[in-house]
């Protein structure tokens, strides 16, 4: 497993992709930092929210960039015959590429958080409040990768895999919407109990929601699980 | 070392693999030979382990490949009828990915020199894959099948699209990698399975046709043999002292090329070597004997004999059947 997580985490820099994740992530996340928090009248928490929210977006939006190739370009360069016939588990390959995407992830949102440190320059907004939501999207951020590397085991075609990700992600962000003008009780709630962003909502509230991050991990798990089982089953089709 | 037994694969309704069985001894080369479509790549994948198959049972050192796939794929060294190389990485780093990924435990830097000495590619090291020829391409795949001394090396098509120099280096590389590895060479060029391998199995529509040792195959299959002899003398009548020698089946004139000999297309009977008698012959009656050789056998040719005798077999059964 971890000659794959190795050599995808190279891959990623050896290609530009990783750069392009890297550079649209930091560019368009600080743009959107600057005009809800800095820019904006408001010097408190609630643009930090609205920050948030925006991200989650971003997320929607440029996660795919890193999970894209991470089966389908195997598939179609046939270098999954290497993976796939060496001494290693799926479960094993999956979870090497999952890991590499992963860490690019949470190594440029760490350098992204550090625009938090500007806000304590210019006022004093909550370090909790923000330390629950960085911890919260980060858990959204994995839940995306692992959707996306799901799409990707199905497809040879890497824009296929990226934007069939990006319209699931955009779709269980607005199952929020969709809910809210449901009148069926019972649908609502099946529906919230769906919405990654109704899941987050705790953390905005600096509560250490359980049952959202079992969500988020639960997500992740589920969709890793199944890549592992898509490959699998194409090696009995 | 490789024993497969009643391996079935289909694709839809379509079998593929249609119940295939025959064993692979220790040390032995093994020519998998084979039209397009017959389920080559298909076996072998599933000896490798990269397909399953609907039933049957592939055991690689005493091991089954489903029920212990790491402790089986470990005895493996596979390239794919494609190279699965990564092209953005050079040849070492490449390498080394295959060394982490097989879990090898010998010395990496001595070991890996040492492969990349035997198919010549160490002064490339430090070149991206994706500027590399595609002979260089084919050494660095086979390269990464060396990787960990695997006593099963498996071969799909190596030598495809490379040029004649290249093709001989790497028969000779396959040779001498035969002296220490149980190989399984795939290919449907049939020079390249009698320079090589010690026996041969043929298959056609997911099933064995023929499965004996190469020199026994051809000559099982050779049955008439054809010769091209080139002699001066009158045409008529060396055509018909030809037709009137013992165990000629048939004798033509081929072309008058050469300014005073002709060539003749002769074909003798099952299992009977007419070159001593037609010298002879030729000698006695003063005709200069300038040329003779002896028509090769192709794949194909080979190919729709082994298929004719198999279609023959079954149109008798059935008849039987039907009587």
């Amino acid at each position: 497993m971890f000659a794959i997580y190795s050599r995808e985490l190279k891959s990623y820099f050896l290609t530009p992709i990783g750069y392009i994740f890297c550079g649209m992530f930091l560019v368009v996340s600080g743009l959107t930092f600057a005009q809800c928090t800095l820019l904006s009248d408001s010097k408190n928490l609630s643009g930090v929210s609205e920050y948030f929210i925006w991200l989650m977006c971003i997320f929607a939006i440029l996660l795919p960039l890193l999970t894209m190739k991470l089966f389908s370009d195997d598939r179609r360069t046939r270098t999954d015959q290497i993976l796939l016939t060496s001494p290693v588990s799926i479960f094993g390959i999956v979870m090497g590429k999952y890991l590499a995407a992963l860490t690019v992830f949470a190594a440029t949102f760490v350098v992204n958080s550090f625009n938090f440190v500007l806000l304590f320059k210019y006022s004093t907004p909550n370090a909790a409040s923000i330390l629950m939501n960085i911890f919260g999207i980060f858990l959204l951020g994995a839940a995306f990768i692992a959707i996306g590397i799901l799409l990707s085991s199905l497809t040879e075609n890497q824009l296929i895999a990226a934007v069939s990700a990006m319209g699931v992600n955009a779709a269980m962000l607005l199952i929020s919407l969709i809910a809210g003008n449901i009148e069926s009780t019972f649908w609502r709630t099946v529906l919230k109990w769906f919405s990654v962003m109704d899941r987050f909502t705790p953390f905005t509230n600096q509560m250490l929601d359980v049952s959202a991050i079992v969500y988020y991990i639960s997500l992740a798990a589920i969709a890793v699980f199944l890549t592992t089982r898509v490959i699998e089953k194409r090696r009995w089709a | 070392m490789i024993e497969i037994t009643d391996v079935r694969k289909s694709y839809g309704n379509k079998h593929a693999v249609n119940g295939l069985s025959f064993e692979v001894k220790e040390g032995e080369i093994l020519g998998f030979l084979g039209p397009n479509g017959a389920g080559k790549s298909t076996t072998l994948n599933i000896i490798t382990g990269y397909l399953s198959a609907d039933s049957g049972v592939v055991k690689i050192d005493g091991t089954d490949i489903l029920t212990d796939p790491i402790k089986a794929k470990k005895d493996i060294g596979f390239l794919p009828e494609i190279p699965p190389l990564y092209l953005e990485m050079t040849v070492l780093e490449y390498l080394n990915f295959v060394y982490d990924l097989k879990g090898c435990k010998l010395p990496r830097k001595q070991h890996l020199k040492e492969i990349c000495e035997v198919v010549k590619i160490w002064d490339v090291g430090n070149r991206l894959i994706k500027n590399l020829s595609k002979g260089y391409r084919q050494r660095v795949g086979i390269a990464q099948a060396l990787i960990g001394n695997p006593k099963v090396l498996i071969f799909d098509e190596p030598t495809i699209g490379l040029d004649p120099r290249q093709i001989i280096e790497i028969r000779n590389l396959i040779k001498m990698l035969g002296r220490e590895h149980t190989i399984i060479l795939s290919t449907h060029i049939l020079p390249e399975v009698q320079a090589v391998c010690d026996r041969i199995v043929v298959i056609n529509k997911g099933e064995i046709v023929a499965n004996e040792k190469t020199e026994d195959l051809i000559n099982a299959v050779e049955g008439s043999r054809k010769l091209v002899a080139k002699i001066v003398g009158p045409e008529d009548e060396v055509l018909k002292a030809i037709r009137g020698l013992g165990g000629v089946k048939t004798a033509d004139v081929i072309g008058k090329r050469d300014t005073d000999s002709i060539s003749y297309m002769i074909e003798s009977q099952d299992r009977v070597d007419i070159r001593k008698p037609l010298f002879y012959m030729l000698a006695s009656k003063g005709w200069a004997l300038i040329g003779l050789e002896g028509m090769e056998l192709s794949l194909e040719d080979i190919f729709m004999r082994l298929v004719g005798k198999e279609k023959g077999k079954e149109d008798k059964k059935v008849k039987k059947g039907v009587k």
